[in-house]
């Protein structure tokens, strides 16, 4: 397991009030408030970036990797995600958004719309081998990956085991250049903070093959800016409709072709539906592509442009290609794998204790306090709902005195104990 | 440790919800993954059965060392001819469960196939009590 909790999702002290607004959507329950501030337990964190879109103050952030990591490289390699053409009005051609990464500072592109129509139809043919394990779920989106081995580990055999798209685009990178003595170094365009996390610690695959992951929001200046003076638009894209659709929700449910497929984006959504899997629910499904972030990686918290702005611009750029002449395959270089190398990890960071017996009195104990909390889930505590509490008073993390309810029941027993002992007179005085 | 829950029976898209805790509560204690998914498939078909079938019910969860016994007791109409509910297939759904996916006959057979022991108590115009039971070790 790892030791090293790296996240991209990270609170910035200075701006947090300690109000207890995040601590609710937190679908890890991963968040405290102690102390007149939020703290994240990094084992528990998914980056799934929903702090980030409820706290009220702006506190919470995603760290990605600054533009200047291109001077310890000799050639600097942009991999855009397809998201990124969702944020210059579809006006702007593909062509025009690549030709302006080369106008800052990096010397190639290869788009990661590119490698997803690779993965696209290489899961297609996965699916149609995978009869037992059904349905499929898409391994694309890092959070789900991670939800799954900390919430769902029952479902992580039926996860597809390939590489994403941003690693596959590094690897065909890597390929290319891999007879030049030069530094290359490869970065992702990124609309996701949970890929800044996925770099350094990687599922599936031991290592990534990308350098530096940079949030769109970061370089976005100093893009648009580009965008507005490139002379002469290089012919760089080579991505078609099928590659770009994965920036939306059911882009690459789409793509797959499955006969029976469903999409889920959001993710209340996507626990709703791998709680249903878990169930046995779904049935006669045989692929399920998860996206995190609400109307799929366009909503990403790297991204700029409004989600529902971004996805129009999407799909009319996806119109655009099909009309198009003939769409021309993107190949698949020899010499690549697209599958993992290793298994998932079931993370126990719900546990309670790695002994049955010891989790099982801790549980009693738990349902005991539970019982005696007032249940109203009012976040006072700091804890997101009651039980929650009840969970951390049994871990050792805080008393009972956290609840406000409890402390003034405290308060009321103790006054009531001076008042008696104050009616008391030294036996002396007493008559 | 026991636990218990009101399943109502007025409410499908409360249906899962008993099951859903419970798999909350194996996964704290760090039971297997593998007996995890049978136990929630187990359960949640009793229950949704529970639901559409008949009027809700209680239902009673016992965990002991090496076995999980869930109990679900209801006091709806009870089922005519166990041999056949028993089939794959067979079903009484109404149009309505069948409109939320429900209905294709699987529930009892899920169960069955899933689980380490499954025990039907009915009696038509009574209720029906369904005894489930996993071990703990895979
Ligand atoms: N608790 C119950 N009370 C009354 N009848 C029941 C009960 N549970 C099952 N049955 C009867 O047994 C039949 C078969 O149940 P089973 O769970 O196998 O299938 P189903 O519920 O009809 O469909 P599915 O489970 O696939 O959604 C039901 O259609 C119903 O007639
Ligand atoms: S939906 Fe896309 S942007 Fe959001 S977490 Fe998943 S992969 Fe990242
Ligand atoms: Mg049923």
């Amino acid at each position: 397991m790892e030791q090293n909790y790296f996240h991209s999702v990270t609170l910035d002290e200075s701006l947090c009030k300690g109000c207890t607004v995040c601590i609710k959507g937190c679908p890890t329950e991963a968040i405290r408030v102690q102390k007149g501030r939020a703290w994240i337990t990094a084992e528990r964190c998914i980056d799934c970036g929903e702090c980030i879109r409820t706290c009220p103050s702006g506190a919470k952030k995603a760290i990605s990797d600054p533009l200047s990591l291109l001077e310890k490289f000799d050639i600097n390699i942009a991999i855009p995600a397809p998201t990124l053409y969702g944020q210059f009005s579809s006006g702007i051609s593909c062509n025009r958004i690549l030709t302006a990464l080369k106008g800052i500072g990096f010397d190639d592109v290869y788009e990661v719309a590119a490698a997803a129509e690779i993965l696209s139809r290489e899961t297609r043919n996965w699916l149609k081998i995978q009869k037992e394990k059904k349905p499929q779920i898409s391994s694309s989106c890092p959070v789900v990956v991670r939800l799954i081995e900390s919430r769902f580990p029952s479902l992580l055999d039926q996860v597809v085991p390939m590489i994403s798209p941003m690693e596959l685009s590094a690897r065909i990178v890597r390929e290319k250049y891999k007879n030049s003595s030069a530094r290359v170094g490869v970065f992702f365009i990124s609309p996701c903070a949970a890929k800044v996390t996925d770099i350094k610690t990687p599922r599936g695959i031991e290592s990534s093959s990308v350098d530096a992951v940079l949030g769109i929001k970061d370089i976005y200046k100093e893009l648009s800016q580009a965008v507005g003076h490139v002379e002469t638009e290089e012919s760089l894209s080579i991505a078609n409709s099928i590659g770009v659709s994965w920036a939306r929700t059911d882009g690459e449910g789409s793509a797959v072709y499955s006969e029976n497929h469903i999409s889920v984006d959001g993710i209340d959504h996507v626990i709703d539906v791998l709680e249903n899997l878990e169930n046995g629910h779904i049935r006669n499904v045989d692929f399920v592509e998860m996206m995190s972030c609400p109307g799929g990686c366009v909503g990403g918290p790297l991204s700029v442009e409004n989600p529902y702005i971004a996805r129009n611009i999407i799909s009319s750029r996806e119109r655009v290609l099909q009309q198009a002449a003939e769409e021309k395959p993107v190949e698949l270089p020899e010499g690549i794998c697209l599958f993992w190398t290793e298994e998932l990890e079931s993370r126990t960071t719900h546990r309670l204790d790695p002994d049955y017996r010891k989790a099982m009195q801790m549980m009693e104990e738990m349902e005991r306090i539970q019982a005696s909390l007032p249940g109203l889930d009012c976040g006072a505590c700091g804890a997101p709902t009651c039980k929650a509490l009840a969970e951390d008073i049994v871990r050792g993390k805080t008393t009972e005195t956290d609840c406000v309810f409890m402390l003034r029941e405290k308060i009321r027993d103790l006054t009531r104990e001076m008042i008696e002992l104050e009616s008391r007179m030294p036996p002396g005085l007493d008559r | 440790m026991n636990f218990e829950y009101t399943v109502s029976g007025d409410d499908y898209s409360l249906a899962g919800r008993a099951s859903s805790d419970i798999k909350k509560k194996l996964k704290q204690l760090g039971i297997p993954a593998t007996v995890i998914k049978k136990t929630a498939i187990s359960m949640y078909e009793a229950e949704i059965n529970m639901v559409i079938h008949a009027d809700g019910g209680i239902i009673k969860v016992t965990l002991d060392p090496r076995h999980i016994r869930i109990i679900l007791k209801d006091t709806g109409p009870g089922i005519p001819d166990l041999e056949l509910a028993m089939q794959e297939g067979w079903s009484t759904a109404s149009e309505e469960a069948r409109e939320l996916g429900f209905g294709a006959g699987m529930g009892l057979m899920n169960i069955q196939r899933n689980s380490d022991g499954l025990h039907i108590d009915t009696v038509v115009g009574e209720g029906t009590t369904v005894t489930i039971v996993l071990n703990m070790e895979d």
